[in-house]
């Protein structure tokens, strides 16, 4: 396991630098001059030439570069062009919305989709069973926005009974306020989550339903439930685990939209806000943050996969 | 007969003493209130001269930074931390005495030296103030002693007190305010959470009147839809400024929302490049002008408000003059025109489009216009920041769609290296010249005049002024709504229980 987690280190630093270097690339691809962000209709030439040197943009691309690369080296993401302030603490700041509200979805969603996801399969001949699967099907052809605007429509402008919109000034320091803020958001992403992992779910517990080690258990005295509960759902979960990084990782990435609908001041908005900007060091310190903690779920799967089943702990060495 | 006046007064005091009881219970302004404001433009930092955006002028115009004069609500100037001013019988030396007792919000006293300070951050080499070139005629600024300011021009400026509007007074040690603030204003800064919120607080030594609340929140939105719902579900008090007119439909109830349309300076227009063929003619301009039905296509953005407009110039310039007979909607003319110009069999040309609302929609209507007279439009979609290298910087275009926001802002036409290129001599002789002049009238006369030519030379298709539009809960009044320069003043803002 040592071995390992030195070589999955190893990999991860090697991914964040490629990541960074593909970034750096594109952004640069994108037509439009970042100190053009910085100037309106009336600035002259002087002025024009003076934020070009300011934001760097007047020098050539290996040495804008190479200061990117030794920034990068000493952990310093730099300092926005628009704002003059430093990306990391920023970042920190809108992580405080970002992930409390990706983390608290995906426990939600997990919790709506594995229970309906074994009935859905365990009960797939029942009337019931099917209605899940046909709702779950409904669910992942439905866009996020489209959910989002409906419960705000009915929970918040009809019912009043939560904020449509925005995150509290003081942050969590308002804990329940933030706490209000975030339920609306929370839900649509979980909703929206829950509908492909349910299928997920569903489709795995469908597989060993069908595998001779339960019809074994249950030659062997155990009650259905009990061979389901001991032998079935353990192994349909080693699947299943590796869907939900891949689910996590991109409700991270996806959260700008949500973000949007709901105003909330998080990395999502941050990145977009970013791009509009042509604010290089915004977009990189964002895409480099997400990219490490996308990595991070990633990793952070494989073990969970390999402390459930002991074959892959075995194979761990070689492969 | 006195019998009768006795009843009728014991009934006017019964009235009165009925009214007084429920007075409070209707309307009672509450001067700790904190007023919440709704916007869509969120300042990137808090330095107006470090390309801030219009978000912060929004926020902290005449709030929490005062100037020596103000730019009013109707457009007129008026002193502000200037309590007096003489200027000397050649025009070349401007004299300001300041308001005495005047506070910074760090305790300091304000003297002339922060004035000082705070002309020379507009008109440093680092500067990205837009304001900066009005700013450039000052030769040098002296400080006689605390309260006296002295400001010598190169050339005469009948809009020096204009443009010191536009200059925060900051106090010399402020040093980098990109992040924080020190001005003298009713308001100091309370909190500030980048991509959400803005607060402000009322700053108890503030050297004038009291404002009639406790402060503000500035609650930024990217989403207009977010925006509104936070006024329907009453997350905010009032929005500054609605983008679009779908959404009024949503605050129709008068009981709950005021609608207040006012008076904007923003003026959607499709410039042309006149240095190149074939609108270095002045015949195809005209034609263009008259092919295109403004009043349709202002209806069928913005419903029946609005203004058409004939020229550069916003009603609450002081030089305004409503010019749009002077090449109104004519396709037959047009027709005729182009015919002249050589172009029977009509034209193509490529319109450069920002990618963000109105102009996507405008640019489509316009090529519907124009391929009624023969004229084809080729649109091509681009983005804001593509707009400003592309257009602006590069002057690499044959027409362009873009909103103008200022106020004021004729003098672009001055200046024959602008973007459009537009050339007239004697357009830019007569700018020039205004600024020269003795008297308000007299400033505005040759404006005028230069106005008229700028129109008959059709220089760009001026297409319509935006209405501006501030929808509010019935709760809060006097907000101003106008927003010339994207201010909102707050000071007057009432609120009630």
């Amino acid at each position: 396991m040592g071995r390992y987690l030195l070589r999955r280190t190893f990999v991860l630093a090697l991914s964040l630098v490629a990541a960074g270097l593909v970034l750096f690339v594109l952004l640069r691809l994108l037509p439009g001059d970042p100190a053009a962000a910085l100037l309106s209709v009336g600035a002259d030439d002087a002025q024009i030439a003076a934020a070009r040197a300011e934001v760097g943009s007047d020098q050539p691309l290996l040495i804008q570069l190479g200061i990117f690369l030794s920034d990068l080296a000493r952990f310093n993401l730099g300092t926005s062009f628009v704002s003059n302030a430093p990306v990391l603490p920023e970042i920190g700041a809108r992580l405080t919305v970002t992930l409390p509200l990706t983390f608290a979805a995906f426990l939600l969603a997990i919790l709506i989709a594995v229970p309906l996801g074994i009935i859905a399969a365990v009960k797939s001949h029942r009337w019931y069973g099917a209605l899940i699967s046909a709702v779950s099907q409904f669910g992942i052809a439905v866009p996020v926005f489209w959910i989002g605007i409906m419960l705000v429509w009915i929970v918040a402008v009809k019912w009043r009974l939560l904020p449509a919109s925005g995150f509290p000034i003081k942050g969590w320091a308002t804990f329940g306020e933030a706490f209000r803020a975030l339920i609306l958001p929370v839900v649509t992403v979980a909703l929206v989550m829950s509908a492909s992992l349910l299928r997920y779910v569903r489709a795995a517990v469908l597989d060993v339903l069908g595998a001779d080690y339960l019809r074994n258990a249950r030659a062997l005295g155990a009650s259905y439930p009990q061979a389901l509960i001991r032998h079935g759902i353990r192994n349909a979960s080693v699947p299943v685990i590796s869907i939900l990084g891949i689910e996590l990782a991109s409700t991270l990435l996806g959260a700008v939209v949500v973000e949007r609908v709901f105003a909330l001041p998080g990395l999502g908005s941050m990145l977009l806000l970013g791009i509009q900007q042509r604010d290089y060091p915004s977009v990189q310190g964002v895409l480099l943050i997400s990219t490490l903690l996308v990595l991070l779920i990633g990793f952070a799967a494989d073990v969970v996969q390999r402390l459930i089943d002991p074959r892959l702990r075995d194979k761990g060495g070689e492969a | 007969m006195a019998s009768s006046s006795t009843f009728s007064r014991a009934l006017g005091v019964a009235f009165a003493a009925l009214i007084a009881g429920a007075a409070p219970v209707l309307a009672a302004d509450d001067p700790a209130a904190i007023i919440r404001i709704g916007s869509l433009y969120e300042p990137q930092n808090l330095d107006n001269t470090a390309g801030a955006g219009q978000g912060i002028n929004e926020a902290f115009n005449d709030n929490v930074y005062e100037a020596l004069y103000r730019l009013n609500d109707d457009g007129s100037v008026a002193p502000a931390l200037a309590a007096e001013h003489s200027v000397s019988a050649d025009g070349l030396t401007h004299t300001f005495k300041l308001q005495p007792n005047v506070k910074f919000h760090s305790g300091a006293a304000l003297t002339s030296a922060d004035v000082k300070y705070s002309i020379e951050r507009v008109v440093a080499e680092a500067s990205k103030s837009s304001r900066k070139k009005s700013l450039a005629g000052i030769e040098a600024i002296e400080t006689p002693d605390d309260l006296t300011v002295v400001i010598k021009l190169k050339a005469k400026s009948i809009s020096l007190p204009y443009n010191l509007s536009y200059v925060w007074i900051v106090s010399d040690k402020a040093g980098d305010i990109t992040g924080k603030e020190d001005g003298t204003g009713p308001y100091k800064l309370a909190d500030w959470k980048r991509g959400s919120a803005l607060s402000l607080e009322a700053f108890d030594a503030y050297w004038g009147a009291k404002p009639a609340n406790g402060g503000a929140t500035f609650s930024y939105f990217t989403d207009a839809s977010a925006l509104n719902n936070a006024l329907l579900t009453n997350a905010v008090d009032v929005i500054t400024s609605v983008q679009s007119p779908d959404a009024l439909a949503l605050f129709e109830d008068p009981t709950a929302f005021t609608i207040a349309e006012g008076k904007s300076t923003t003026k959607e227009i499709m410039a042309y490049n006149d240095r190149v063929a074939p609108f270095n003619d002045v015949k195809v301009r005209k034609a263009l002008a008259r092919a295109v039905d403004k009043k349709k296509l202002l209806e069928a953005i913005w419903g029946d408000r609005g203004t058409v407009l004939g020229s550069f110039v916003p009603p609450t310039d002081p030089w305004y003059e409503d010019l749009t007979s002077v090449d109104a909607y004519d396709p037959a003319s047009a027709k005729e025109l182009l015919k002249e110009a050589g172009f029977e069999k009509g034209f193509a040309f490529t319109l450069e489009t920002p990618n963000y609302d109105p102009h996507p929609i405008v640019a489509e209507f316009l090529k519907a216009e124009l391929a009624k007279v023969g004229v084809t439009v080729n649109i091509h979609v681009i983005t804001a920041n593509e707009w400003y290298t592309k257009v602006y910087q590069a002057k690499d275009f044959q027409a362009t769609l873009q909103e103008h926001v200022n106020h004021r802002d004729i003098v672009f036409y001055g200046n024959p290296d602008f973007y459009w290129g537009y050339d007239n001599p004697k357009v830019t002789e007569l700018i020039n010249a205004a600024e020269t002049s003795d008297t308000d009238e007299e400033q505005a006369a040759k404006l005028r005049e230069a106005n008229k030519l700028i129109a008959e030379d059709a220089a760009s298709n001026w297409l319509y002024l935006y209405p501006q539009l501030v929808v509010s809960s019935t709760k809060v009044a006097h907000y101003p709504v106008n927003g010339l320069n994207a201010q909102f003043f707050l000071r007057g803002i009432t609120k009630s229980e």
